[in-house]
């Protein structure tokens, strides 16, 4: 029997081409003919000091920023518009929903028919079994943040841009959500945005720092397992070393 | 302690002070009559109050339905068309400037001096808490619920309409709230106002008659009955908005009334 990818089709995962990128946020030149790839299927942590750009790069991917010059697309060299999901630190749930709803919103905002089923499939898939008829204040931080990883995988679209996604939960739950996270988006094109180096070498098939103004991306290496990876295993420690030396390098300036 | 036990002692305490006023200043009853004058008025005229209260009443619905309608409208209308933010937002605000019991007599001048003069005059003071309240709920989304739409819609400037309907309207309705809790509040003085100016129905018809025939008990009945009312109203629409909003958390819960 063959396993079903657990998250679902991920519709065809595609590239995600950065070409020749400039983006100016109020007077700071953030970006200036940046490119890079974002490989198909396979997860990119990006790291770097605060301000630097992560999260803008992210925006920028999901369409939300327009970039003064160059353009993001797929690998088919067509706009991402329609094919990104979009996760983000806080849980964004709109209180008067209740987690189903939740999940089904983006159906709801394009006029489609909502897929119950599909909402309480993947409210399983994330532990929610029983809560679907709850409203978010019923619900613990990490139990929002997996609805909100549900609703990201309802629009079962080809690339998922997660930004800083479990950094308001505690440590324990953000270490479950990581597997979970990893296990789920499988097979999809994902881009991370992270503070912690531990979850980019958990989670990441490689790791994109960024640094400088205006940003340039530094490739660093990655553990050889495959993701999710545990922090003790193998040469993750090494890694571990290697990026936060890295990291250190970046952020030379900085107090 | 419960909500009703401390209201109750505070009607009885308000009550009680009142008689002291009347026996310490010795007022003549033409002047200030006490609870029991008071209270004997309302019974033995109840008849005649409760007509009077009737038409209040269907007033102040009347105006608070047309008044929150236009009001509500025009804050969508603004929020979604920049041109009407342009144009009618100055228009909006200065319209506020102009007192509006100054308008009245206009009011009674060119809708009558039947009900529809007060209903205008109810909705003209209705019109702009709503408005404005709801406006700003409207304009406050969380930016990233709006932005997380958009990503669903595939872009900014797809389908706003169906942004608004599932995220930015539930998301002003505590804003709402507050816009139709205070038009419940000053809803009964337009109403009264436009029948000061002119009416022959109506509690302010009622007090300006009793008044001038220095029947003081009761116009102090008449006071009474509209002051139930338009508490009563506020309560009604209080708890309606309560309902209709379970998951607007209060944060300071001793404030419920």
């Amino acid at each position: 029997m063959t396993e079903p990818e657990p998250g679902g089709n991920a519709g065809g995962a595609t590239t995600v081409v950065v070409e020749k990128l400039s983006l100016t946020l109020g007077d700071l030149p953030l970006f200036d003919g940046l490119s890079t790839v974002f490989p198909a299927g396979q997860t990119t942590c990006l790291l770097g000091p605060s301000g630097v750009g992560k999260s803008t790069l992210l925006r920028a991917m999901a369409g939300l920023i327009a970039p003064t010059n160059g353009r993001i697309v797929g690998g088919d060299g067509r706009g991402l518009a329609g094919r990104v999901a979009y996760m983000d630190q806080s849980d964004l749930l709109l209180p008067w929903l209740s987690a189903r709803d939740n999940v089904g919103l983006g159906a709801r905002l394009r006029g489609e028919p909502t897929d119950a089923t599909a909402a309480h499939r993947l409210l399983a898939l994330v532990g929610l079994r029983g809560h679907e008829t709850k409203r978010p204040a019923a619900l613990s931080g990490g139990m929002r943040q997996r609805v909100a990883l549900a609703r990201t995988l309802m629009e079962d679209r080809a690339v998922v841009l997660m930004d800083e996604p479990f950094s308001a939960v505690d440590a324990l739950t953000r270490f479950r959500l990581q597997d979970l996270a990893s296990t789920v988006l499988r097979g999809r094109t994902v881009v991370l945005v992270t503070h912690d180096p531990q979850e980019a070498l958990r989670l990441g098939h490689q790791l994109f720092v960024l640094s400088g103004s205006p940003a340039q991306i530094e490739k660093s290496g990655v553990p050889d397992l495959p993701p999710p990876r545990q922090p003790t295993f193998g040469d993750f420690p090494a890694r571990y070393q290697d990026l936060m030396d890295q990291l250190a390098v970046g952020d030379a300036g900085a107090p | 302690m419960s909500r009703v036990f401390r209201g109750a002692v505070t009607v009885a305490g308000l009550i009680v002070l009142w008689q002291v006023i009347v026996l310490v200043s010795g007022a003549p009853p033409y002047l200030l009559p006490g609870p029991i004058e008071t209270f004997t008025a309302l019974v033995t005229r109840s008849g005649l109050i409760a007509g009077h209260a009737l038409v209040t009443l269907s007033e102040i619905l009347g105006g608070l339905v047309l008044g929150t309608l236009l009001g509500a409208g025009s804050a969508v209308v603004i929020a979604m068309f920049r041109p009407a933010r342009r144009w009618l937002l100055p228009i909006l605000v200065t319209s506020q400037a102009i007192p509006v019991f100054a308008i009245a007599p206009l009011l009674v001048l060119w809708l009558g001096y039947g009900m529809a003069s007060k209903i205008g005059m109810a909705t003209l003071i209705i019109y702009f808490p709503v408005a404005s309240s709801f406006l700003d709920g409207l304009r406050r989304t969380e930016t990233r619920w709006i932005d997380l739409a958009h990503t669903m819609t595939g872009g900014p400037r797809a389908r706003p309409f169906a942004v608004l309907r599932h995220v930015r309207l539930p998301a002003a309705l505590p804003a709402f709230a507050s816009g139709l809790r205070v038009a419940a509040a000053v809803a009964p003085i337009g109403a009264v106002v436009g029948e000061w100016v002119g009416s022959g129905a109506g509690l302010g018809y009622l007090m300006l008659r009793a008044n001038a025939r220095v029947q003081t008990d009761l116009m102090f009945a008449a006071l009474l009955a509209l002051a139930a009312l338009a508490v009563a109203l506020y309560f009604l629409v209080d708890f309606a908005l309560r309902k209709a909003i379970p998951w607007q958390p209060d944060t300071l819960p001793d404030l419920d009334p």
